[in-house]
């Protein structure tokens, strides 16, 4: 397999309503993953779009809908969908194209428009249940979060507070992110504590935001990468792994699927001791308690232990283990596949040196980013060197 | 861009709502589960090659890949595995009284193996994981082989 | 009986709003508002897209002249349906077009006021409009082709 770099990225605002159409956001973000990356479209081999549900645009056929705005249009082209674990998949089938020599440069193009689902983007959610024993009991998607999330706490006798302490991280990080809908300078473990209860254990804040918006990779092999970059970041690892729809028999408390995705992208990356030499981690956090459950699953640290590093504050930006410094999806939104830009998005640009206000100290050389979705049962892992 | 600028009109929209309806076809194992219910008893599948009574029941071991065996007859009671207070609906509207729900893993079925159904008279102080509950079943005649032909769950010995 | 069990019947609760865009919304609003048809231009291509769109899809430049493209053009394909969206029979048959215009690429499907057998391709046609006050900024401010 060749070696692929990642050599641009892009994001649009991530905002609860955008005008712009689904097509136009993909067009904004690919075009600054390109500039950045110095080349125009007509350089692009193939191109790859993810996205999640249909029904959160409402428009079915959704990867074939965006093929222009995401620069599509006479190439080979492809849309994958793991539920919000493409933030990261469809990076990994990016890498396919280039690894596997079909393609020297790959254009990643995610994108989300929740808006346009109503009364709530919560009601195309209620597509995912099973029609039959899930459905007719009216279920809210959060519930199964809320359920995990109870089992997660119930086990290592977590504290709602330490669970807020993420949220109150991110939102604070994010108040450096350009795009960000939800950053908070001032928000405290009190406010999250404070905000209304959706479904126990999980109140308002301790949730991320719907929201549309876009973002872009431009992937290129080595000899591509080092005429056009002075900071390629390598794709050294990639993984994932699905674990089955039942998710009322399985154990909640921990993520196995995500460890195992993890072990295969660290096996690829020839990471030993993740522990050691990971610099920086971008997991998946639509819900706080996901930080701590992804880091665990993630293999960053003990069943149990993401809480106590979070109290202690190794997972702030400065901190040893930097968690979320882009502010997450908790505070720049999440508009599911398009987390991609604060995710993938965010080690690129962190291991580039390039975060900003953002750029995490020590000039990393290790991160590690990390998507998750489906029904609670799919998870993606990178592993990216600087 | 603000709700109230689609509202008001000051941005131009387009509106539709998907008209398809569906019918989803239960197949071999939940339909039986489906008849079984409407007699009032819970069934589950048992898997011949590992030994596991599979609940929801289904047609395959998804572990030994191997077609599923006999079909056998549960217990109505089980464990909390975990549960939720929900204060909002489906369509993220708010509920004055809250929902309460959680995964119960049924008596008789291998370890884990449960499903989500409503829990009931029982007060939030209450509720904790373990907790041994009960179905509360609807009346035979109000039963029409569905999964809300139970009501809830309610803890035993209540 | 049998039936009832075995299958479990439901829809998609959902509707939604989808937001004309950036593009989109300018060429609805000229449409209501001027009663014409707006395009936009890529100088590296030379080519104008109708419907307008923010990007050039093939050099993916930012497009941002606008041009008005003239209400004439010329049918390129045509169909005839007998039948409605779920599947029945209509009255009358309905004549739907592709009409393209001069100098733009892409193009309008809409219906065309003709019987079916005065129809064909090559045939020049013009936009006919919903009259001014009754518009919304909605493709259906077109009502119609008619024949020049
Ligand atoms: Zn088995
Ligand atoms: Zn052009």
């Amino acid at each position: 397999m060749r070696r692929v770099a990642v050599i641009g990225a892009g994001m649009t605002l991530f905002r609860r309503r955008l005008l712009e159409t689904g097509k136009e956001m993909c067009y904004q973000a690919s075009q600054m993953a390109l500039a950045e990356a110095g080349i125009e479209l007509t350089d692009v081999d193939a191109v790859v779009t993810g996205s999640a549900p249909d029904a959160f645009d409402g428009v079915h056929m959704k990867g074939e809908y965006l093929s222009d705005g995401a620069g599509g249009v006479g190439r080979p082209y492809m849309r994958v969908f793991t539920g919000g674990g493409t933030g990261c998949f469809s990076a990994i089938a990016g890498w396919w194209h280039v690894a596997s020599g079909l393609a020297d440069i790959c254009l990643v193009v995610n994108e989300e428009k929740m808006s346009s689902c109503h009364p709530h983007p919560q009601t195309a959610f209620g597509h995912i249940w099973d029609p039959i024993l899930e459905r007719p009991l009216k279920p809210n998607l959060i519930w199964i979060f809320a359920m995990e999330m109870n089992r997660y706490m119930t086990a290592h006798n977590i504290k709602k507070e330490d669970i807020a302490r993420v949220a109150v991280k991110n939102k604070r990080n994010a108040v450096d992110h350009p795009c960000a809908q939800l950053a908070d300078p001032n928000i405290t473990v009190e406010d999250v504590l404070d905000s209304e209860v959706l479904a126990w254990p999980v109140q308002r804040l301790d949730i991320s935001p719907p929201s549309d918006g876009a973002s872009a990779l431009v992937l290129a092999s080595e000899d591509i990468a080092r005429r056009y970059s002075e900071t390629p970041v390598w794709i050294s690892g990639v993984g994932w792994c699905i674990d089955s729809t039942m998710w009322t028999n399985r154990d909640l408390y921990f993520p196995e699927y995500v460890a195992r995705a993890a072990k295969m992208a660290y096996g690829m990356a020839k990471v030993d001791d993740p522990r050691r030499d990971v610099d920086v981690v971008e997991p998946y956090d639509p819900f706080d308690y996901k930080e701590l459950h992804h880091l665990e699953g993630l293999l960053l640290c003990d069943k149990g232990e993401a809480p106590k590093l979070t109290r202690e504050g190794v997972t702030e930006r400065d901190g040893e283990l930097p968690t979320c410094p882009s502010g997450g999806l908790l505070g720049v939104g999440n508009p599911i596949a398009a987390t991609m830009g604060i995710k993938v998005g965010e080690i690129y640009w962190q291991l580039a040196g390039k975060a900003g206000k953002r750029q995490v100290p020590g000039s990393p050389q290790l991160g590690v980013c990390q998507a998750w979705g489906d029904l609670m049962q799919f998870s993606s892992v990178i592993v990216m060197r600087a | 861009m603000k709700a109230s600028d689609i509202e008001e009109g000051r941005v131009a929209t387009a509106q539709g709502r998907p008209e398809a309806k569906y019918a989803w076809s239960a197949g071999e194992s939940i339909g039986r589960f489906l008849a079984e219910l409407k007699e009032g008893r819970l069934v589950g599948r048992k898997c011949d090659k590992c030994g596991r009574i599979l609940f929801p029941p289904r047609s395959f071991c998804e572990e030994c890949f191997v077609r599923a065996g006999d079909f056998v007859t549960l217990k109505d009671s089980g464990t909390v595995e975990t549960y939720s207070i929900s204060y909002i609906d489906t369509d993220a509207r708010r509920l004055e009284e809250p929902i309460y729900v959680g995964v119960i893993s049924i008596d008789g079925a291998s370890e884990k193996m449960g499903f989500m159904h409503y829990l009931g008279e029982v007060k939030a102080d209450e509720l904790s994981i373990g907790l041994k509950v009960k179905a509360v079943w609807k009346s035979k005649a109000d039963r029409e082989g569905a999964i809300t032909d139970i009501r809830y769950f309610k803890p035993t010995g209540r | 009986m049998a039936d009832e069990v075995r299958r479990w019947r439901g829809d998609m609760e959902a509707y939604y709003i989808y937001t004309a865009g950036v593009a989109g919304d300018r060429f609805l609003r000229e449409i209501r508002d001027n009663g014409r048809l707006m395009g936009t231009y890529c100088p590296r291509c030379d080519v104008i897209y109708l419907p307008p769109r923010i990007y050039c899809e093939t050099c993916f430049s930012e497009l941002n002249e606008w041009e008005e493209v003239p209400n004439k053009g010329v049918i390129d394909a045509i169909t005839v349906a007998y039948v409605n969206d779920k599947g029945e029979r209509l009255p009358q048959p309905l004549v739907w077009a592709l009409v393209r215009f001069p100098g733009a690429r892409g193009g309008l499907v809409h219906f065309v006021s003709l019987p079916e057998e005065d129809v064909r391709e090559g045939m020049e046609v013009e936009v006919v409009y919903r009259r001014t006050g009754r518009r919304e900024a909605a493709i259906t401010d077109i009502l119609y082709f008619k024949p020049v």
